[in-house]
């Protein structure tokens, strides 16, 4: 007997999948596809002279030092933000699993950042810590820090990546806490009456059941650092100072929309596509392994 | 019968809908004026519309001048542009080359019949924005320099005379150290980094900014902003840095606000800022002319404007470009200028408003009030101070002011960062101009 539903009908499974690909197709493939095609263009501002130059764009890029400096700073920026957000949303959700009185307000409160649009997000961290009127800056300045990020490269990044992980550390605590409750207590309390110690029992029982959402955490979050961050920088350091926090997708945006450069701005997300692509990849094939379901 | 009941509820729908068609032709008209500027421009709408009753004026603040120029484009590619953009001056390159997106200003006027002579403008501000064959192209509007302010009570403060502001960039070393000794946190701070520091700059001292005087000859330009001079300014920049007496506040007007609350003694920013600082600030202050070298022959020349033009759009219909025509010639009166120079602090576009201002005795009433258009005409222009155009210039002034913060932060020389920003700026302008072949 065939164990499988199988749909007799020759048309209705299309039928059925027809509006995901519709979505697809129209949201993902197309645009993707206009991106490559303007990528091999070069246009005027206003699209009235469009001239084929082949790869001439990518070369342009990849002859451009700040261009490669791009990478460096996305790397960086992506792999702090990607850090601290699973860093600091796992002790918060372990903390908070812990908290039987108020529980559901910790929860709420520690959820409620994700509801805070991006580059509303920026601001709020921009007046923070604004070179001369902020409130952190006072207090750092107090101490004797000069704070200035409009000038201080490592501070603007510093910045970006507190403003952007403090947006996403919402979503990753959701999924950790999550994850946590679905650990059987029994598991906990029979090592805990074999001796282990809290710190013990979290590395050899808690974390290991954790590796499957830390790692859908680990490409969720990669992938916010590489696309979602652009409304954080927009608000606050619009990449700079010097380009200090020009990460790809930023510059992407800025050669496209502000510079109003079509085909360089395609090329770049061309390139963009690629990386994501790779990443996912090398997610998957290697980190996955380790991974215990 | 069901045919028929649509037929008839269309045919009431426009016999609704057509008198008010009629009635007013809609102008849209994008702006970038937020804050007191916005509201004087609701006001010159307002005042527009109650001049006559056949167009009715629509102002809609679109975000910054990048903001709304790339809205503008946007809105051009998907068929749906608006009558009227304000395009700031770096964009008029793009603004020129866009020849099927544009119309005119001089054509518009000719078109509609309108008695219009380009000579009633400032010269300063003409000449920014007209073509080789001396046609005017966009609407002049909103145009500043950048000038030179000081904190009066500060100067007192430290000791030194609130009524002599340094003429020149050794007098204000001199300045600006007597600040710092006497405790000032910032003692000076700009606004506009690129603007005010290597555009205003080199037409001060006539030197080009760029070849084909400044891009106005030609979009085969290359930068020339390497030159002695800009490196020497820029070093002297990061010197002060150093030493304290220069504070970087940002690329945009970061630093006016800085004079403002009293934290900085001494600004260089846009004229167009002084309506700001007389409303936000409590303390004293004066305007006055940009510093220069001393050792360069022939400075000070003049400075150049910043601001922007109203660009008006293709594709309209012609009663909607009489609309629009209308509406130049109102904003041209000599008494809306006047009313909008005093209120902003731009200068004005006419003769007869800069006349109508002097006369009502409101340059003798706020001193300094003048200090923009004096410094726009200090001299007569010359090819390197009548202004610039740049291919790509948005880019092209991020570049010039990152690798002067390169230089600020310490990790470049003056020069190694001015021959880059160079190198850079000339990649833009070769693919603006292979762009616009």
């Amino acid at each position: 007997m065939e164990k499988r539903v199988v749909f007799r009908s020759a048309w209705l499974p299309y039928a059925l999948v027809a509006p995901q690909i519709a979505i697809t197709v129209i949201f993902f493939f197309w645009p993707a596809g206009q991106a490559i095609w303007y990528s091999f263009q070069l246009q005027d501002a206003f699209g009235l002279k469009t001239q084929f130059v082949g790869l001439e764009n990518f070369r342009a890029l990849f002859n451009d030092a700040h261009y490669l400096e791009s990478f460096k700073i996305t790397a960086v920026f992506s792999f702090l933000v990607a850090l601290c957000g699973i860093g600091v949303a796992l002790l918060l959700a372990v903390m908070a699993d812990r908290v039987i009185k108020g529980a559901l307000a910790y929860k709420t409160l520690l959820i409620w950042p994700y509801a805070v649009a991006p580059a509303v997000a920026g601001v709020l961290w921009a007046f923070l810590f604004a070179p001369s009127i902020g409130i952190v800056t006072y207090l750092l300045k107090k101490n004797g820090i000069d704070w200035n990020w409009v000038l201080k490269g490592d501070q603007a990044m510093l910045l970006v990546v507190i403003a952007a992980t403090w947006k996403q550390v919402s979503y990753n605590f959701l999924f950790f806490l999550a994850g946590l409750q679905s650990i059987p207590r029994s598991l906990i309390e029979a090592a805990a009456i074999d001796g282990a110690g809290p710190g013990r029992r979290f590395w050899s029982i808690v974390f290991p059941l954790l590796s499957p959402t830390t790692f859908f955490l680990l490409v969720v979050n990669v992938v916010y650092a590489f696309f979602d961050t652009f409304g954080v920088i927009d608000a606050t350091t619009q990449g700079g100072p010097a380009g200090a926090t020009q990460i790809l997708v930023y510059k992407a945006y800025y050669d496209g929309v502000k510079a109003a450069d079509l085909g360089g701005s395609s090329a770049q997300s061309a390139i963009l596509m690629l990386i994501v692509i790779a990443l996912t990849v090398v997610q998957f094939r290697f980190v996955e392994r380790k991974v215990q379901y | 019968m069901k045919p028929k009941f649509r037929a008839t509820l269309l045919a009431s729908l426009g016999l609704i809908a057509a008198p008010a068609a009629l009635a007013q032709v809609e102008i849209q008209w994008w702006h970038s004026m937020s804050g007191q500027h916005n509201e004087k421009i609701n006001e010159i709408a307002k005042g527009f519309n109650a001049s006559q009753t056949a167009y009715k004026l629509n102002p809609v603040y679109k975000g910054s001048y990048p903001e709304s120029m790339t809205a503008a484009i946007a809105a051009f590619r998907a068929g749906n542009a608006p009558h009227i953009v304000q395009v700031f001056e770096v964009g008029t390159a793009t603004m020129m080359a866009a020849k099927g997106a544009i119309k005119p200003v001089f054509e518009i006027m000719k078109e509609a019949n309108e008695p219009f002579d380009a000579k009633n403008y400032l010269a300063a501000v003409t000449g920014y924005y007209t073509d080789s064959q001396g046609n005017m192209l966009s609407m002049p509007f909103n145009s500043s320099t950048a000038i030179f302010y000081i904190n009066k009570d500060a100067y007192k403060k430290a000791g030194l005379d609130p009524n002599k502001a340094p003429k020149t960039w050794k007098e204000f070393t001199a300045t600006a150290e007597k600040l710092k000794g006497a405790g000032q946190a910032c003692v000076y701070t700009t606004g506009w980094p690129s603007w005010v520091h290597v555009e205003n700059f080199s037409a001060w001292h006539n030197v080009p900014i760029g070849s084909k005087e400044n891009g106005m000859a030609g979009f085969d330009a290359v930068f020339q902003v390497n030159s002695p001079l800009h490196v020497k300014h820029v070093s002297m920049l990061a010197d002060y840095s150093k030493k304290g007496l220069f504070t970087y506040s940002g690329r945009k007007q970061e630093g006016e606000d800085r004079f403002i609350s009293g934290e900085c003694a001494m600004l260089t920013s846009s004229s167009s800022a002084i309506g700001k600082i007389r409303k936000g600030a409590k303390f004293d202050f004066s305007a006055h002319f940009l510093p220069y070298h001393d050792d360069v022959a022939g400075a000070p020349q003049n400075s150049i404007i910043g601001g922007a033009t109203l660009w008006v759009m293709s594709g309209k219909k012609a009663d909607e470009y009489k609309g629009v025509v209308k509406f130049f010639s109102y904003l041209s009166r000599p008494e809306v200028q006047m009313d909008w120079h005093t209120a902003t602090g731009y200068v004005p576009i006419t003769n007869a408003a800069f006349e109508l201002t002097k006369k009502s005795g409101y340059y003798d009433k706020n001193p300094g009030a003048d200090i923009a258009i004096r410094q726009l005409n200090n001299k007569a222009p010359t090819a390197n101070s009548k202004g610039l155009r740049f291919g790509g210039f948005v880019q092209g002034r991020e570049v010039i002011e990152a690798e002067i913060e390169t230089v600020l932060q310490g990790k470049k020389d003056a020069q190694t960062a001015m021959n880059d920003a160079v190198s850079r700026g000339n990649d833009i302008l070769r693919k603006f101009e292979a762009a616009n072949k």
